[in-house]
């Protein structure tokens, strides 16, 4: 299996799956790499099929429905009270969320 | 003697409106139910019971007034996770979200609670509805009511379950890439994905915005059509609703359908479907061929590639949807305080999301990453734009669009989940109608071996009253052998 695999072209290495987790601010534990690359090489190289097709021209589409910017008047509205805003916060230090050290 | 708990919605709004039962003694029907079989069906996160039981009181004591009552009144719904509601936890399923409480209602919650609808409880679902089985919840699987090894579909696996088991009248499901028509068909029921734009997704919690919408799972098509009258409609907070007329789902349900064209697409009875399911759906297609114009076959041929395409643009959208989770303002937060900002934000995400999610974000990390975006999502836009071409070429021969939901029967707890894509591909026949846009309907059309086998019936954008209108007619000349799982 492992054999065959490495014959074909990899369409991703350790090292970019690092970077994209990097990326994704999603932290990876050593051992849960190897097995995280080996899977989503295997997506990857069934999501090349699109290759199958011409798609020379064809315009993407980014939604099904067009729309351009929809404005509302630019009038008050009600806002989250502060108590109610902070109340699913897992650190709060008096009217505030508390942040995690920057430096 | 029928229990209101086996009744439909609308069965159960006459039995009330007429006196013959009080909204309380139909809600506790429900509970009743709930605790009988809920302990081996797995179909809820939160119950509500108090809750309902207190609304049931008030909708009772306004009908004893002659009070004016909202159309669902004294009807039980369910609500799945991923939907927010006022001072009840909604959690998705994750460890993320495991204790946030919402400070608002989702305007589709929000106008079912207007409506009279007494919300039971919030629904198990795979993690952020990311997954076709509800295997993926942190709080564990949702067992299929029909054969309890199995897996009821998904993402909005509880909601179906409740409803098919009589634990709720009716539910909310999403559906980004089948996850409401997905687990209609594995547990029987109807369910409804309605065209993008048609339902507010203001509370949603977003998983790919550009692909999702809010949808009925009920018992029968004309509780799938009450249900959605109550929640369609045009919202300020989402810019996306379309502004169309206010209309009743259920004024054209008998509507004649002896004109309607139905085009049996080729590509749904593709390689890889089941041929129980094949032959089942189309014992459904040959019903609906005596009750229309008659069938004839359509290609679509790049409905082959839409699942790569779905997949790219879903885990795109997902990678930036979810970016917002950094443990600050509401949501997990690792208590490892030694760390600075940027580890802080990684730990927290590592800790707070399932594996299935990660995989699903990292991917579209990658896909969206410099060097990347040409070769993965501008293609699958690219394909995007193909099917919606395909579907309009094919609406202009037909008028609806039929095939399997599903390309297989229920499947067994555990046995597709260690491979992600095994998994992605059962969602092969779901996830066109999601890329173009469209709306399309699950309704139960057989079984297989005991399995229950549902037939998707697709329209235009914005045909909900043909398609419910087929629909209907369809359920009410197809033999089905049994409604209702026999769950004791």
């Amino acid at each position: 299996m492992a054999e065959s695999h490495d014959k074909k072209t990899r369409r991703i290495t350790i090292r970019e799956v690092e970077h994209a987790a990097v990326l994704a601010k999603i932290g990876l534990a050593e051992d849960e790499k190897v097995q995280l690359t080996e899977q989503l090489d295997r997506i990857l190289d069934y999501f090349h099929t699109i290759d199958q097709l011409n798609l020379n021209g064809v315009p993407p589409t980014h939604h099904v429905i067009e729309l351009v910017n929809v404005l509302r008047d630019d009038s008050p509205q009600r806002t989250l009270p502060r108590k109610k805003a902070l109340s699913n916060a897992s650190k709060v230090e008096e009217n505030f969320f508390k942040a995690p050290r920057i430096v | 003697m029928t229990e209101p708990h086996e009744l439909t919605a609308s069965e159960v709004a006459r039995l009330i409106a007429s006196g013959e039962a009080t909204a309380e003694e139909c809600v506790d029907s429900v509970i009743e139910r709930i605790h009988a079989v809920e302990r081996r069906v797995h179909a809820y996160i939160t119950l509500d019971e108090e809750g309902a039981r207190q609304k049931a009181k008030q909708i009772d004591q306004r009908i004893k007034e002659r009070k004016p009552v909202g159309r669902l009144a004294g009807t039980v719904v369910a609500i799945k996770d991923n939907m927010c509601t006022q001072g009840t936890r909604t959690t998705c399923s994750s460890h993320m979200l495991e204790s946030f409480i919402p400070p608002y209602d989702a305007t589709a919650v929000e106008r079912i609670k207007r409506a009279d609808g007494v919300v039971i409880g919030k629904t198990n679902m795979d993690e952020f509805a990311m997954g076709t089985s509800t295997e993926t919840s942190h709080f564990g699987p949702t067992y299929n009511p029909w054969d309890l090894t199995r897996v009821p579909g998904g993402s909005s696996g509880g909601s179906a379950a409740a409803v098919v088991c009589g634990e709720t009248n009716l539910a909310l499901g999403s559906d980004t890439g089948g996850s409401v028509r997905c687990p209609a068909s594995f547990c029987s029921t109807v369910g409804l994905k309605p065209t993008y734009g048609l339902v507010s997704r203001y509370g949603l919690i977003a998983y790919a915005n550009s692909l999702e919408q809010i949808g009925p799972l009920t018992k029968t098509v004309e509780d799938c059509a009450t249900l959605l009258t109550v929640i369609a409609g045009h919202d300020e907070r989402d810019c996306t609703t379309a502004n169309l007329d206010v209309k009743d789902y259920t004024n054209h349900l008998k509507k004649p359908i002896s004109k309607v064209r139905v085009g049996v697409v080729k590509e749904l009875f593709g390689e890889g479907t089941h041929e129980g399911v094949a032959k089942t759906v189309m014992r459904g297609v040959d019903t609906l061929g005596e009750l229309t114009s008659g069938y004839e076959e359509v290609s679509l041929p790049s409905l082959e590639y839409s699942l790569p395409a779905y997949y790219l643009i879903a885990m795109s959208e997902a990678s930036s949807n979810l970016a917002r989770y950094d443990g600050l303002r509401y949501g997990y937060r690792t208590p490892d305080e030694s760390l600075e900002w940027g580890d802080t934000y990684s730990k927290t995400r590592m800790e707070g999301f399932g594996a299935e999610v990660r995989r699903r974000v990292i991917l579209g990390s990658f896909a969206l990453s410099a060097g990347y975006y040409d070769r993965y999502y501008l293609k699958a836009l690219q394909v995007r734009t193909l099917v919606r071409r395909d579907f309009e070429r094919a609406f202009s021969g037909f008028d609806v669009l039929v095939g399997p939901t599903m390309p297989l029967p229920p499947f067994k707890v555990g046995e597709k989940i260690k491979d992600p894509l095994e998994l992605y591909m059962c969602d092969v026949d779901t996830v066109p109608v999601n890329l173009a846009g469209l709306p399309a309907i699950s309704v139960p059309c057989g079984f297989f071996e005991g399995l229950p086998i549902g037939m998707q019936i697709i329209g235009r954008p914005f045909a909900e009253e043909l398609i419910l209108g087929v629909a209907n007619a369809f359920e009410k000349s197809h033999r089905l052998e049994a409604r209702s799982p026999p769950l004791r």
